[in-house]
């Protein structure tokens, strides 16, 4: 087929292209011009220029939630990345046994977001729930915790619980990664002598190259969006201690009805979900997607 | 504002509040006019209530629409937090219903102020039978714009009368013996105050009730006013002061931070017989009938109107909470002639008002004493009645008397002063700066 498209294709494109300005473009455009605005959403709006975007970059709350959302950011992909990728190579061999552990693995992707906040903060990391009693079971009472209500643990406790949702998705990547690897090279290393380990990281890893970069770029841009377990979990509290960016923005739109200035946090932070994964696939040279299986 | 539906959703059964959360149901009842009876004598309502309150309200509704030829009503029903939304976006987009459910305060007065509430024309609503405390907060300039529809619900202390009984202890009449109640329960063991921290509004009431006690309605009026660092009144200090006080004396579940009224937890505390006391609104006296019925047919709850502060400015039988709920009309509406009707004759009648009074509630309405007196209930129904009539000053729950990103404030900033992250000053400062004073 040519470079250009028909006439009968563009057609045939317009449907999608015309849902798209509609509900995708069109929002994001009006997001720019409402966060240019002061309005409470029912009264008439008063033009501020870029005074929210000013306010967003000294209001000491709005700066204390972009420093939140790197620290979810790089704990998240600490603690994600190692697990999934040991999982999913684990996971990648064909035994059946596996299979059935893969399942288990797995469950927590078929949960919904809502569902998963509720039941770890009503049943396991309340202070009487399964968490506290196992601690108890085994005699680390002084272990205990009121893991929500703790300021200084509430950010670790929801970390941990998004970890918990999103490694099997990440999992299954790299899972589907490891069985992309030709089984030649692993022959050839094991009539060389390989073992597991070196197998690991002369093969395994570095052909796992560009599923890391992916699964990161999900994670770092997944980050900037974690709202749903959070909000049903601590509500952004206590005090301050949870409220991440995207929950700053529902908040000071909808809560303290200040539709401006939540606009104007609503598009730094599409801007920076942006340049993120820009910068991601410049660093790793992912946009030239050269084969890795060369020579094979 | 959120307490109305707290309490519903423990009512409707806890977790299935979750489904409703998702879904943010809405439901129409009343059937239509035929046609021809005029689209501009049609009525559509939106309220929240559930429940039993829901019940009431259809047949209410009902009621006023089978005898009203010319009229034709119906009231569609949402989940609290949703509607918050819809509202205020149906009213920016110049779509809202006719009448619709409100608290008054802070909110209503953003409506009033957008011009999109209609005033209520002079004489055309009775106010005299109410309280006159409850028509405050929805009257602006002289002017009214809205009408009760629900119970009035004061805060109090609710208290476990078996603990009291074994530990040889009277409901307090001040704040000193409100202490030492707190110091001996806690040597005995037992937490002597539950309170659901996580929702933050039941810090509230404490700070509601000591500044009210210690500096009277004005230094809050301040802060209403807009006056020059209202928040840094010695009232607010004093107060602060007072319940970190409380809070370091253990008065309180080592886990408030993380307990959920909505789920019920903190006022199990109360009636399991693990906390002493709760400060909680009028509404939490359904929420253990429904779920701890024996608990107070056996005689075990007790209650005591919040204690006086020695040597504090305010009149000891003020009193703070959700005055009620209203009905408003809107601006927007084609129908105001006919809601005007509904409101003087539709609700807040005889048949409303033995409805509420059935189902545990207390109308503001005067004059009610011996209604209230032929119920099972009646000690309680009375001194709730009591509470409201008689206090000089009943302030409205500030979170709603505030405009929203002020209350929001207030709230992060309590929860911050009862975990001790902030000393009383700071609270004070950080509020002037919020409010801009």
């Amino acid at each position: 087929m040519s470079g250009r498209l028909s006439w009968s294709i563009s057609l045939m494109l317009l449907p999608a292209v015309a849902f798209f300005v509609v509900f995708a473009l069109g929002p994001m455009i009006a997001a720019v011009y409402i966060s240019l605005l002061d309005w409470n959403g029912i009264s008439t709006p008063h033009w501020v220029g870029f005074g929210n975007w000013a306010k967003a970059f000294t209001d000491s709350v709005t700066l204390h939630s972009i420093f939140l959302t790197v620290q979810v950011m790089v704990l998240s992909w600490i603690v994600q990345t190692p697990i999934s990728l040991l999982l999913g190579v684990f996971l990648a061999g064909r035994q059946r046994y596996r299979a059935l552990l893969g399942v288990f693995y797995f469950l927590p992707l078929l949960f919904s977001a809502v569902a998963i906040g509720l039941i770890w903060a009503s049943s396991m990391l309340s202070a009487n729930g399964a968490l506290n009693s196992l601690l108890q079971a085994i005699g680390a009472s002084s272990l205990t915790n009121d893991w929500l209500g703790n300021p200084n643990i509430a950010l670790y406790a929801v970390i941990a619980v998004i970890a918990w949702q999103f490694i099997p998705f990440h999992t299954l990547l790299y899972q589907a990664g490891t069985r992309q690897i030709p089984q030649v090279l692993y022959e050839a290393a094991r009539i060389d002598g390989a073992g597991t380990l070196q197998q690991f990281f002369y093969i395994t890893l570095p052909q796992l190259k560009y599923t890391v970069v992916t699964s990161t770029i999900l994670m770092l841009t997944g980050s900037l969006t974690y709202f749903d377990v959070i909000y049903v979990m601590t509500g952004g509290g206590p005090g301050y201690a949870t409220r991440t960016l995207p929950l700053q923005m529902y908040i000071t739109a909808f809560q303290d009805a200040q539709i401006g200035y939540g606009s104007a946090i609503a598009v730094i932070l599409a801007v920076v979900g942006v340049l993120l994964s820009l910068i991601m696939i410049r660093l790793t040279g992912f946009g030239r997607m050269e084969s890795q299986a060369e020579g094979l | 504002m959120k307490k109305l539906t707290r309490r519903d959703f423990l009512a409707a059964g806890g977790t299935a509040s979750v489904a409703a959360l998702a879904a943010g149901c809405s439901f129409g009842t009343g059937q239509q006019k035929a046609a021809g009876s005029g689209g501009s004598k049609s009525v559509t309502i939106w309220d929240i209530s559930t429940g039993d309150q829901q019940k009431l309200i259809k047949n209410t509704v009902a009621r006023f629409d089978s005898t009203h030829k010319d009229i034709s009503v119906s009231v569609q029903f949402f989940q609290n937090d949703p509607y918050k939304n819809k509202l205020r976006t149906a009213m920016g987009a110049g779509n809202p219903p006719d009448i619709f459910f409100g608290w008054g305060g802070g909110i209503l007065k953003s409506y009033v102020d957008a011009g999109k509430v209609y005033a209520l024309p002079q004489g055309s609503i009775d106010t005299n039978k109410f309280f006159p405390s409850v028509m405050r907060p929805v009257t602006f300039n002289g002017k009214v714009y809205g009408v009760p529809m629900l119970g009035t619900q004061p805060v109090l202390f609710y208290y476990n009368k078996e603990i009291f009984g074994k530990y040889n202890l009277k409901p307090p009449k001040t704040w000193s013996e409100l202490l030492s109640i707190v110091k001996t329960l806690s040597q005995k063991g037992i937490t002597p105050i539950s309170l659901a921290g996580q929702n933050k509004w039941p810090d509230l009431m404490y700070e509601e009730y000591l500044v009210n006690r210690i500096g009277g309605p004005k230094p809050f009026q301040n802060v209403l006013d807009k006056k020059p660092k209202a928040w840094s009144d010695p009232a607010f200090i004093k107060a602060n002061t007072m319940i970190q006080q409380l809070v370091s004396m253990k008065a309180f579940p080592s886990n408030f931070a993380s307990l959920n009224y909505d789920t019920g937890q903190s006022t199990q505390l109360l009636y399991t017989g693990k906390a002493a006391m709760q400060l909680m609104g009028a509404w939490d006296y359904q929420a253990i009938l429904s779920n701890a019925p024996q608990f107070i047919k056996s005689g075990k709850l007790g209650w005591f109107p919040f204690p006086k502060v020695e040597g504090g400015k305010g009149n000891p039988q003020n009193v703070a909470g959700n005055l009620t709920n209203y009905y408003s009309v809107t601006q927007a509406s084609k129908a105001k002639k006919a809601a005007v009707t509904f409101l003087s004759k539709g609700i807040m009648n005889d048949y409303e008002i033995n409805g509420l009074i059935k189902i545990g509630l207390v109308p503001p309405v005067k004059g009610i004493q011996s209604k209230l007196k032929q119920q099972k209930d009646s000690d309680w129904l009375l001194f709730v009645y009591d509470l409201a009539q008689n206090a000089p000053y009943y302030d409205l729950s500030w979170d709603q008397a505030l405009p929203a990103r002020a209350a929001q404030a207030l709230l992060t900033n309590l929860d911050l002063l009862f975990l001790k992250k902030i000393t009383p000053q700071q609270f004070s400062k950080n509020m002037n700066k919020a409010m801009g004073l």
